[in-house]
């Protein structure tokens, strides 16, 4: 049945046909935009804002990490893996070291264990921190922005405290790590945690209800949970569909099995979901420290196997079976045992895996990084399309991409 | 459950199930692992290339599986010659292969067929060989590109 209209008056069929005729934009955005932190160029095909198809280009920050590992020994690896993912250097340096360890099948001492879990969880959080902070950042929460990044500072005064730098680590050595945690270092840390919980709660109350946060983030970059799955993604982006997948719960390694804490999960797989998991991670990663320094045992942090381990200065300047041992490990290298192996461990943005395939010479024959973020940039295409040009800042936030872990 | 005369070879090394499958069968020997209830390998963690340099078949493409539900791992692999570069693409499978595969296809020149847009993903367009292959020389140079107009070059494949 037809509705009787007045003449002339607006049908819905009209007002379509009234609007100005919009014709597909292409945009290029970047490689370099202000608000992309991270080098990175989006091909945009636009109907005035509204999104229909992205390309997304990277590559800009590519150095060539896969072919510099296989020049030099597998120590050489570990300032390469520094800067991978350089906002949590820490969880690279330990996941390489991990990869290697199984494949030359030695163990590293309990006491390095714990010391790697708790410098590994630090990374952890000033990766969230720094993806969170800059995800208020770019949509103008700025002061939350900058009170995470103050959070940050606490970090990686531990960070600098224990390595002795803020970012160019270099911590981990096959079988151990490099030195142990200063003297005073419970102390330090519940001083930075308990600033950083202060610093939290702060941002908590400015941004989880916060209307114009909230507008910006929910039902944004949604991705169906299966869609996720066999995009590859992992960590908090897969998390946040409702699957618990956290490595250090489905394959434990280090400490993690005696350690007490939870993996939360969001429900709809938007950008709020994503920041609230990475949010309710920061607490748990703050638990793990805690837990980890309050079981701390005293013991060595390097394993004792002069295959692999370089011997203390001492013996090389006094005997002449060190010296040799020291020479022989630093020309040629260690002798891993030839085969392959895959590590998984859960890096900042999800599953940081190194697959290494080792000849028996002192060099890797093959370095291969799974980077988590590639399949996140991966899938940003289908996240982005259908929504507004705007949206893409939020979403890109949001995976967290890191150049140097992405590009390698 | 995979397809007769796929799997060639299988092995345990350091607790890790390794699969070695004819390349032409490697599509259809995956899809059965997918989806057969056994394994439901629902997500492909990494793919990536080994380049034995001077063995033949010289290169291995690498199939990282993870099934979410059931926890386990299994790493499928698949010879390809160097005359004859190519392996069946996963990407209609799952959706990870669609960038790995490129990136395979730029580190190491090994092709995918039947994937849809099969480009370089890390290089440009005009770089010259491929960079993880053993026998590209660590510091080649690359000759000079000419500047591009970007709007005249057809960047957007799919409009």
């Amino acid at each position: 049945m037809s509705v009787a209209r007045a003449p002339g008056a607006v049908t819905p069929e009209r007002v379509v046909e009234a609007e100005p005729k919009s014709e597909v934009m292409a945009l290029q955005m970047g490689p370099s935009h202000p608000a992309s932190h991270g080098t990175i160029k989006f091909n945009l095909r636009l109907d005035g804002e509204t999104i229909l198809d992205v390309d997304v280009e990277i590559g800009y920050l590519h150095r060539g990490f896969e072919k510099m590992c296989e020049q030099g020994t597998w120590n050489h690896v570990f300032p390469y893996a520094d800067r991978l993912n350089y906002a949590s250097p820490l969880l690279n340096n330990v996941g390489f070291a991990l990869a290697v360890e199984q494949l030359a099948g030695i163990t590293a001492p309990e006491r390095c264990q714990y010391i790697r879990v708790i410098t590994g969880e630090m990374s952890r959080v000033t990766d969230h921190l720094t993806c969170l902070g800059m995800a208020a950042n770019e949509i103008g929460a700025i002061s939350a922005g900058f009170y995470m990044l103050e959070a940050r500072e606490f970090l990686y005064d531990l960070v600098e405290a224990v390595t002795g730098a803020r970012l160019t680590v270099t911590y981990c050595r096959l079988g151990g790590v490099v030195k142990d945690l200063p003297a005073d270092m419970g102390e330090r840390t519940r001083f930075a945690l308990k600033q950083v919980r202060r610093v939290l709660a702060d941002c908590d109350r400015l941004l989880s209800r916060n209307r114009i946060f909230v507008d910006r983030m929910v039902g944004v970059g949604k991705l169906a949970q299966a869609d996720a799955i066999s995009w590859g993604l992992t960590g908090p982006l897969l998390r946040a569909t409702g699957v618990p997948y956290d490595v250090r719960k489905a394959e434990p390694y280090l400490v993690y099995d005696r350690t007490d804490f939870e993996v939360p999960t969001g429900t709809s797989g938007d950008n709020y979901d994503r920041f609230m998991v990475r949010f309710a991670e920061l607490e748990q990663s703050m638990r793990i420290i805690e837990q980890a320094l309050a079981r701390i045992p005293p013991g060595p942090i390097l394993a004792d196997d002069p295959r692999f381990v370089l011997p203390p200065k001492q013996e090389v300047y006094t005997t002449i079976e060190g010296l040799m041992n020291h020479f022989k490990l630093v020309m040629e290298g260690q002798k891993v045992p030839a085969g392959e192996v895959y590590m998984a461990t859960e890096g900042g943005n999800g599953e940081l895996g190194f697959y290494l395939v080792s000849d028996g010479s002192g060099r890797p024959y093959r370095v291969r990084v799974r980077p988590p973020c590639f399949y996140g940039m991966a899938a940003l295409g289908e996240m982005l399309r259908g929504h507004m040009l705007a949206d893409i800042i939020t979403t890109f936030g949001q995976i967290n991409m890191i150049g140097g872990e992405c590009d390698r | 459950m995979l397809p007769a005369g796929a799997l060639q070879a299988g092995e345990l090394v350091r607790g890790q199930a390794i699969a070695r499958v004819d390349r032409a069968a490697i599509r259809d020997a995956l899809a059965a692992l997918r989806d057969h209830p056994d394994t439901r390998f629902d997500m492909l963690s990494d793919l990536t290339v080994v380049d034995y340099l001077g063995r033949a078949p010289r290169f291995e493409v690498v199939y990282l599986l993870y099934s979410l539900g059931r926890n386990h791992r299994l790493r499928v692999k698949a010879a390809v010659p160097e005359e004859d570069p190519v392996v069946p693409s996963v990407s209609s499978l799952w959706k990870a292969a669609l960038w790995a595969e490129r990136e395979a296809w730029d580190m190491f020149g090994v092709r995918f067929a039947g994937h849809p847009d099969l480009r370089r993903i890390l290089m440009y367009p005009e770089f010259e060989g491929h960079p993880l292959r053993k026998d590209y020389p660590l510091m080649r140079r690359q000759p000079l590109v000419p500047e591009r107009d970007p709007l005249e070059r057809p960047w957007f494949p799919r409009a």
